[in-house]
């Protein structure tokens, strides 16, 4: 069982998309970062991710890991974020054959998995269509 | 820096091995590799392997190995790049020789991946990912190549039989591989109508789950004349990283990482792409085979598809690919992937491949590959 | 003066009708929809839970009140469906919103009528002047056990408000608690499903302490029924609101516009609170709406709102509660809905 420090760190992130952006070169980086891989800087400014978005690619997972078999077949995609971030997610609530490259999508907390019945539920952000 | 010669090679039969361990298959390769080249001792060892830790609970492969080998008090480490892990060893054993730290290095790559469920490998292969923004989320391999597929059919209309052509003709290779793990051939309709994993990617375009092991031995190559057999050099080296997370990546359908790496490695041989004779690369899916031609630069962008369609890559074409058979027949036990692609390359160029024989193979490159192009290794080998 | 600044609904978007489950268990599909007024009720997926949908909720609510969700001192979430024993939801749902730490939370629990707790106290202690904004959630994912009554209702949904002292949607000019300890539903710990007293959850629980709570308000604010344009009653099925009404002095039309249970089944701790957020999405400036809630073991809060102006400007800032309920629906087979409200026993 892993201790709830691992998933306790990412909060800002996984339920507010809390992320940097380089005061020099303007890169957002999600999750924040200490350097920016675009320009070497180590400043950024505290910003976050919009919530709309449109597909870039997606597939359906058949053959789930153990934490997630309960829920396949599931969608999952990249999306580029109004503004420009990429972002990876489940896409939920969409009739698989409705999934289409730039499918217009928008960010819902949800939760992604659990420790077990007995461990602590791990939450997050998903996308259904806009 | 001197020049590095391959002067041995070792592999054994692939597959689901249930009565041999981690140590002893690894063992027997590099014994195989040892008597190949007609050495017995060695002044360092490299070991390329993903994760022994979470598919068999053991670290520390180094001093196990180097153990159970009986080659105790050599130094000995293991190296790890996901996927790459082997490829890695090579070029670690190469600069250890290269730098004229060790004469005779010993390099193997293993993975023993059937001593756990296949959702735990699943999971354990999972970890080349990143895994708090792609495995958190439920992503697993299968998932992130098809997104790419999805990506490289709706940018360049690479149709779901082009797909199929690939693992169609590694299986027509692997079927003359007598250490293949599925050395029998497959039809394009098998795999069109066999299992999805992660849409449009079936159970056939997927390497499988393996156990095996490969090694070599390296030594400086003014010594390669000592040896028994025919002696290959290690032209160049090239390594290359690029971002854990396939949303980071510039392109989601290229693979840039394998473009610097290549490019490294030929300029280091002072070769093109041209003078290849053959290419063993990272067919881990089906649509990774097709995106590393295009990365190595064998066709244009966007083109990989139709030139497997077209026959540019079967063993009489222009560009032979994975004349083993690829990961996808040959197997895929992680960590010797690498090594063992190696090992292909230099028995093509003694002539020893059997029915597999490219003719006149003079200048091979092989290219391993780390989680979704995270990582990537090129190495150009010559005969001598 | 204080009262509601922001309101928001959130309903997944599964559905199973009354005919699928009783073709289950044999039962008699007619029956059940008259008796009871039912059609269909919203199932959560698997990755939906309170917190979830709390969190949703609170979004749109926040997107009417247009807060900066740091000023919010107080968050409530009332269930009968807390994703833990011990460990609040609330504290997931100020993480989420951004109003930590300094922010005063609790978890609620009184059957059905824990979201009309927390609104009674968060709208109370912003009145008090001891916080800024208080939010107040009503959510949950109740089971049904297999093959009983409660199967056919027991739903998913939640409804957040949020309080405080200026820009008011909908000024509270009165609340009111009637409460007694009448053992009608229950459910003890380390059970998995709930027990009810059948017929005795009517007369002596119910309509008592609706009735009550109703009457007592009323009394309190010297109105009657024929004052408000609106009334939301408590809906654990399609026909106690009405009869509630009948009995009140109120009239279908006074009813209709916050009954959403024949095509939404019980959201228990969202029931009465979805149920004003569906009149807030018509009401007119002036409109009285009065709002009583039930929860079993047994107790109602009952509320006297009067919608100002500032509704018409913020009621398209999120979604329409009956778009929530009546767009975008996908129906279940009971396998699919079994699988998802972990009624299959799988291997260990």
């Amino acid at each position: 069982m892993p201790t709830p420090s691992k998933y306790w760190r990412e909060i800002p992130q996984r339920y507010r998309l809390e992320a940097g952006r380089c005061t020099k070169c303007g890169y957002v980086a999600f999750p924040p970062r200490l350097v920016c891989p675009a320009c070497g800087n180590r400043e950024f400014a505290p910003t976050k991710l919009a919530e709309t978005g449109a597909l870039l690619t997606y597939t359906i997972v058949r053959v789930a890991p153990g934490a997630f078999e309960d829920e396949a077949p599931y969608a999952v995609g990249i999306a580029e974020l109004d503004g420009g971030v990429k972002l990876t997610a489940q896409v939920v609530d969409c009739d698989f054959a409705d999934l289409k490259v730039g499918m217009r999508v928008k960010l819902e907390f949800r939760k992604m998995s659990e420790d077990g019945p007995a461990g602590v539920i791990y939450y997050g952000y998903k996308f259904v269509k806009e | 820096m001197r020049d590095v010669a391959i002067v041995g090679v070792g592999m054994t039969k692939w597959g689901e091995l249930w009565e041999k361990s981690l140590r002893t298959i690894f063992v027997e390769t590099a014994l195989l590799a040892l008597d190949d080249a007609g050495v017995d001792h060695i002044d360092s060892m490299i070991v390329g392997c993903m994760s022994s830790g979470l598919f068999t609970g053991q670290e520390h492969l180094g001093s196990l190995l180097s153990d159970y080998l009986g080659k105790n008090p050599v130094p000995a480490a293991r190296v790890e790049s996901a996927c790459s892990s082997g490829g890695l060893a090579l070029r670690q054993g190469f600069s250890e020789v290269a730098s004229g730290m060790s004469d005779i290095v010993l390099v193997g790559g293993v993975e023993k991946m059937t001593d756990v469920t296949g959702c735990e490998a699943t999971y354990a292969l999972g970890t080349a990912a990143d895994q708090e923004y792609e495995g958190y989320h439920g992503l697993t391999f299968p998932a992130l190549y098809a997104m790419m597929a999805v990506a490289h059919m709706h940018k360049y209309g690479t149709t779901r039989e082009q797909l199929a052509m690939v693992a169609v003709k590694n299986h027509d290779n692997g079927s003359k591989n007598p250490l293949a793990q599925f050395p029998f051939k497959i039809s394009v309709n098998a795999v069109l109508n066999s299992v999805l994993v992660a849409d449009p990617l079936r159970i056939l375009d997927c390497s499988p789950i393996t156990d095996g092991a490969a090694a070599v031995i390296l030594c400086p190559a003014e010594m390669a004349g000592k040896f028994k057999k025919p002696a290959v050099r290690i032209a160049g080296s090239g390594q290359a990283t690029d971002t854990i997370a396939l949303s980071s990546r510039k392109d989601l359908c290229w693979i840039e990482s394998t473009r610097v790496a290549a490019q490294k490695a030929l300029a280091m041989a002072g070769r093109t792409i041209d003078d290849m004779h053959l290419f063993e690369v990272h067919d881990c899916f089906t649509i990774a085979e097709i995106m590393i031609t295009e990365a190595l630069g064998l066709v244009p962008k966007g083109r990989g598809g139709k030139a497997v369609e077209e026959g540019l890559t079967a063993i009489g074409g222009k560009y032979p690919v994975n004349p083993s058979g690829g990961l996808k027949a040959k197997g895929h036990p992680v960590g010797a992937t690498g090594v063992a692609q190696a090992v292909e390359v230099v028995k093509q160029l003694r002539g020893e491949a059997g029915a597999r024989q490219i003719k006149g193979a003079g200048r091979g490159l092989t290219q391993n590959m780390g989680g979704t192009g995270g990582s990537s290794v090129v190495h150009v080998l010559e005969a001598m | 003066m204080a009262g509601i600044i922001g309101y928001g609904a959130y309903i997944p978007r599964n559905r199973i009708k009354v005919e699928e489950i009783a073709k289950v268990w044999g039962a008699d599909a007619p029956s059940y929809k008259k008796g009871l007024m039912l059609e269909e009720k919203s199932v959560p997926s698997p990755d939906q839970d309170t917190i979830t949908m709390s969190v949703e909720a609170s979004k749109n609510a926040l997107k009417r009140a247009g807060i900066d969700p740091k000023e919010i001192g107080a968050v409530y979430v009332g269930s009968e469906s807390h994703p833990y024993a011990v460990k609040p939801s609330g504290t997931v749902l100020a993480e989420a919103l951004g109003a930590t730490p300094e922010c005063h939370t609790a978890d609620l629990e009184f059957a059905c009528k824990a979201g009309s707790e927390g609104m009674f106290i968060a709208l109370n202690l912003v009145r008090a002047g001891a916080v800024k904004y208080g939010l107040a959630v009503g959510a949950d994912t109740s089971q049904g056990a297999p093959g009983d009554a409660l199967e056919y209702s027991a739903a998913a949904g939640a409804a957040a408000f949020l309080f405080g002292r200026d820009d008011l949607v909908a000024d509270c000019l009165e609340t009111y608690a009637f409460m007694t300890d009448t053992p009608d539903f229950w459910r003890r710990e380390y059970q998995y499903y709930p027990r009810h007293g059948g017929r005795f959850t009517g007369e002596p629980a119910y309509f008592k302490h609706v009735l009550g709570a109703a009457e007592g308000i009323m009394a309190k604010a010297k109105m009657k029924p024929a004052d408000f344009a609106y009334v939301i009653f408590h809906q654990p099925n399609g026909k106690f609101p009405f009869r509630a009404g009948e009995m009140l002095g109120f009239t279908k039309a006074q009813i209709e516009p916050g009954w959403l249970v024949n095509r939404l089944g019980n959201t228990y701790s969202g029931s009465s609170p979805l149920g004003l957020t569906a009149v807030l999405d018509v009401a007119k400036a002036g409109d009285l709406v009065l709002m009583v809630s039930y929860g079993s073991g047994a107790g109602s809060d009952a509320f006297i709102w009067r919608v100002t102006p500032r509704i018409d400007s913020v009621r398209a800032l999120a979604p329409r509660t009956r778009d929530l309920l009546d767009k975008n629906k996908t129906y279940l087979e009971y396998g699919a809905y079994a699988k998802y409200r972990r009624k299959i026993r799988k291997a260990e």
